[in-house]
């Protein structure tokens, strides 16, 4: 009995001496590594949302809109004098090595600013190439928009669309332009709320 | 029992070496050798929990009871990964982006609770430190080696990026290996991490069998007591 006793005390003395250490490095690196992750996030913003475009703070003025299947799409706004010049959000399609995650940047008519892949693990040497350090593929959607072509042509050539896939790999490329397909829907059913009346200065001035 | 500290480095680099030796902590061994560069950073970031688990292993191995001991030492490792993970996140964080999902790997790595478990809870602090230090230099240089051999024949390059991780003064060690290469895409995907540490296996093995063969042939031309070592 007495001996489990000490058994007890000792891993319960290891716990929270653990517990403590774990909170109080917590304290100390989560400030940093907070503004570490906004920098990521703006140097993503920067790819695909030109900076002549805006004169705001893009991650302060952050819409917050539900996405087709319910989950919350977080839109960042480029404004110039209080109107919308364009906005930036994340879309994602399944590729061949699980999800691929994007960053669309629009203007506000609904044109194609860039479109810069954030995350992926796609094959190296064939679904890679969506990596603008590999090969340029990603930069052929910039300037187009869900008119540019027609919705039904959104799609790989293998699949009846407008786009090449690249040699020996159709599934990243189906992926991405899905993607990129389901963001440009997106904003064309949200556009009000995209481009909704800036929020006011006193907001925006306290992130 | 009393070691020297000559043989717990020649047992970490070499006889015992994690992966070459004892075929440990092969999973993120795979994981991470695609390329000289990630290999190092590996090794050298499981090196440092290794040393610190160590040393904490060893100082509080007097008020570590037996019948608790693993949970105790798993409560360390965790503790010490999880805060070097945040660490690199605030501090290191271009490191963080290229090793981030590897270093949590570390709290699974056997290699770390076998050298608490067989070393640092029955010796002294400093010979646990310098095992630990032994140890994860073996590994550093078993996943480097991997890595290089993977990432020459792979895409023909070596030590590719080692500037973002460890800084612009590092930029010396990328190399093109081989120019205009197309690569060995086998290499850079898992199975690739298969074929090369098995080739470095029978490489181990058959040097280790010369070198036995050369002292065997040494101790029956020698003096007779030599043969019993």
């Amino acid at each position: 009995m007495a001996k489990t006793l000490i058994h007890a005390v000792v891993l319960g003395g290891f716990s929270m001496a653990t517990a403590a250490l774990l909170a109080g490095g917590n304290l100390v690196t989560a400030p940093e590594i907070e503004l570490r992750q906004s920098e990521d996030l703006q140097t993503s913003l920067s790819q695909v949302l030109p900076a002549r475009l805006y004169d705001n703070k893009l991650l302060a003025d952050a819409l917050s809109i539900a996405g087709g299947d319910g989950t919350p799409v977080k839109v960042y706004r480029g404004l110039k004098a209080g109107a919308v010049t364009g906005v930036a959000y994340e879309i994602a399609g399944n590729g061949y090595g699980g999800e691929v995650r994007l960053i669309l940047g629009l203007d506000a008519e609904g044109k194609i600013l860039g479109v810069r892949p954030l995350k992926h693990s796609e094959t190296p040497g064939l679904g890679d190439k969506v990596d603008p350090a590999k090969t340029d593929w990603i930069t052929r959607f910039t300037g187009r928009s869900l008119g540019d072509p027609d919705v039904e042509k959104w799609k790989v050539k293998k699949d009846g669309g407008d786009f090449d896939q690249f040699s020996g790999a159709t599934i990243t490329p189906r992926a991405v332009v899905g993607a990129i397909r389901g963001g440009l829907q997106f904003f064309a059913a949200h556009k009000a709320e995209i481009l909704g009346p800036a929020p006011t200065t006193a907001s925006r001035e306290n992130p | 029992m009393a070691v020297s500290y000559r043989d717990i480095v020649k047992a970490g680099v070499w006889e015992q070496n994690a992966v070459l030796g004892q075929m440990l902590s092969l999973c993120p061994t795979m994981a991470v050798t695609s390329g000289a560069t990630n290999g190092l950073g590996m090794g050298l970031a499981t090196m440092t929990v290794l040393a610190l688990t160590n040393l904490l292993v060893a100082g509080l191995r007097s008020f570590i009871t037996p019948e608790v001991r693993i949970p105790a030492f798993v409560l360390i490792i965790a503790t010490v990964v999880t805060l070097v993970e945040m660490s690199l996140n605030a501090w290191l964080h271009e490191l963080y982006k290229v090793l981030g999902l590897f270093v949590p790997l570390i709290v699974v790595n056997c290699l770390i609770l076998g050298r608490a478990e067989s070393f640092a809870s029955k010796q002294p602090v400093l010979p646990s430190i310098v095992d630990g230090l032994a140890m994860g230099a073996g590994f550093s240089l078993a996943l480097t080696l991997i890595g290089a051999i993977r990432e020459i024949l792979g895409s023909g390059t070596l030590f590719a990026n080692a500037s973002v991780m460890l800084g612009p003064a590092f930029s010396f060690l990328e190399m093109k290996v081989i120019p205009d290469y197309q690569g060995m895409l086998v290499m850079i995907l898992p199975p690739g991490g298969f074929l090369t540490v098995g080739f470095l296996l029978a490489g181990k093995r058959a040097l280790e069998a010369r070198a036995g063969k050369r002292r065997a042939a040494a101790a029956l031309d020698g003096p007779a007591c030599h043969a019993v070592d």
